[in-house]
């Protein structure tokens, strides 16, 4: 082991941003503060021990001891946590790799169906037309799960780019309401917009903030089995804007509620109904949401529906 | 005369797709799969516009789309970086270096993509 790679490793600062962890999460640093926490402990059991015990040797074995115990447990505790870095570190950079990789051929995949569907290779015929339609639809869900599992990625890295600009959230609503809106009418769920009056503008990523709201705006149509509606509330709530998204659905079991922002946590009951999910799409909004300090929450009762909301801040200067 | 556009990709779906939809709109495509015979093609061919992936093999897209920046033969040419890549530096690097336009794959359909280069091209 060369100069130059000692000296990295002594570079506390350096090696926790390579694992993408604040200084508390890291190993090197947590490793530090436990040798001081040590070098402490045995001073202060010198001082007391020289105090109430006359023999020096005694005082000295005691401070020995107490020494070797506490290094043995430091190092358990922080190469466990190593351990355990380093096993998320892999995980993140292989579904990273994967991710991209995948990202190709399903490409070559989307392109060649609108090729075909456009009918300029030759007329489609209308169960042609209902077949390639499937294809597109699977395609188009291989895309977006690809793209979260990216974006989550991103977010454990630190590395989630974004550009703020000022936007207006109801007019992404507007969009969104009119993509979902034949699929809410084929499912018999009416949607519902009350917007307040001069709504300020935010200062966010407009595409990720759509990617929250489209993560909502699904999970409130899907869960909807049959006839139902959804309220959708966009008002100015002191210095914030508040966004909140009401569903009829099927709700939300109270043992599964605290789960509900986690990666990969789908309830029981999405499950059984079959709905498609990859169950990120809430770990999402909830990184994207607090990356702009803002907040999100829900509200939820079996069987009797659920509401989403967030608050973003309005940015006084930008006003 | 047809307008002539060099598509550097080095999948070889992408460019089978993409011949046949641009020779319906009466575009000349040439192929260049890896960045190398892009590099050297565009200085030898001289079209009208270049489609250019970035993961290449042989020659990086970055590099050649400095290089066709910097060649006075080829500066002038429009360049759409069309690439899976998606990261801020990417783009921003890319827009640096020159390219006109960057079109993450995933993000558009085959007809959007068509829109953006007949848009390039007028």
């Amino acid at each position: 082991m060369n100069i130059k790679k000692i000296l990295n490793q002594l570079n506390v600062r350096a090696e926790c941003r390579s694992y993408g962890l604040s200084l508390w999460q890291c190993p090197s640093f947590l490793f530090l503060i436990m040798g001081l926490v040590i070098i402490g402990s045995a001073l202060i059991a010198y001082g007391l021990g020289t105090r109430f015990i006359e023999d020096p040797q005694t005082v000295a074995l005691i401070v020995l001891i107490l020494t070797a115990v506490l290094f043995v447990v430091s190092f358990t505790i922080t190469r466990s946590f190593e351990r355990l870095v380093e096993v998320n570190r892999m995980r993140s950079e292989f579904v990273k790799i994967v991710s991209h990789q995948l990202r190709s051929p399903i490409t070559n995949l989307s392109w060649t169906i609108d090729i075909l569907m456009s009918g300029q290779l030759g007329k489609v015929e209308e169960k042609q037309a209902e077949y390639f339609k499937i294809l597109k639809e699977n395609s188009s869900r291989m895309i977006g799960l690809v793209r979260d599992l990216l974006t989550v990625s991103r977010i454990e890295e630190g590395s989630l780019m974004i550009k703020r600009e000022k936007i207006s959230i109801e007019l992404i609503i507007k969009k969104l309401i009119s993509r979902f809106k034949p699929f809410a009418l084929g499912s018999n769920v009416e949607i519902k917009l009350e917007a307040g009056e001069n709504l300020p503008q935010v200062f966010v990523d407009a595409h990720q903030i759509e990617i929250v709201i489209e993560n909502l705006f699904d999970n409130a149509v899907r869960y909807i089995k049959e006839k139902g509606e959804i309220k959708i509330k966009l008002e100015q709530r002191d210095k914030a804007l508040y966004f909140e998204i009401k569903d009829t659905g099927v709700g939300i079991p109270k043992a599964d509620q605290k789960f509900i922002f986690q990666k990969f946590f789908r309830s029981e009951k999405a499950i059984r109904q079959q709905t498609q999910g990859s169950g990120l799409g809430l770990f999402i909004a909830k990184s994207i949401i607090e990356r702009f300090d803002g907040q999100i929450g829900f509200e939820s009762e079996e069987n009797k529906g659920s509401t989403f909301w967030f608050t973003l801040p309005i940015d006084q200067q930008y006003n | 005369m047809a307008k002539t556009i060099l598509f550097i990709e080095d999948e070889s779906a992408l460019q089978k797709t993409f011949g046949d939809i641009l020779s319906k709109e009466s575009y000349d495509m040439i192929s260049a799969l890896d960045g190398e015979i892009g590099l050297n093609l565009a200085k030898s061919k001289k079209p009208d516009l270049i489609l250019l992936d970035l993961v290449l093999p042989k020659v990086h897209g970055f590099e050649v789309l400095k290089e066709l920046k910097s060649d006075p033969g080829t500066k002038d040419i429009p360049i759409i970086v069309l690439t899976n890549l998606e990261a801020m530096e990417d783009v921003n690097k890319a827009i640096e270096l020159g390219a006109k336009t960057y079109l993450v794959k995933t993000q558009y359909n085959l007809e959007e993509v068509v829109e953006k280069v007949k848009k390039a091209l007028k």
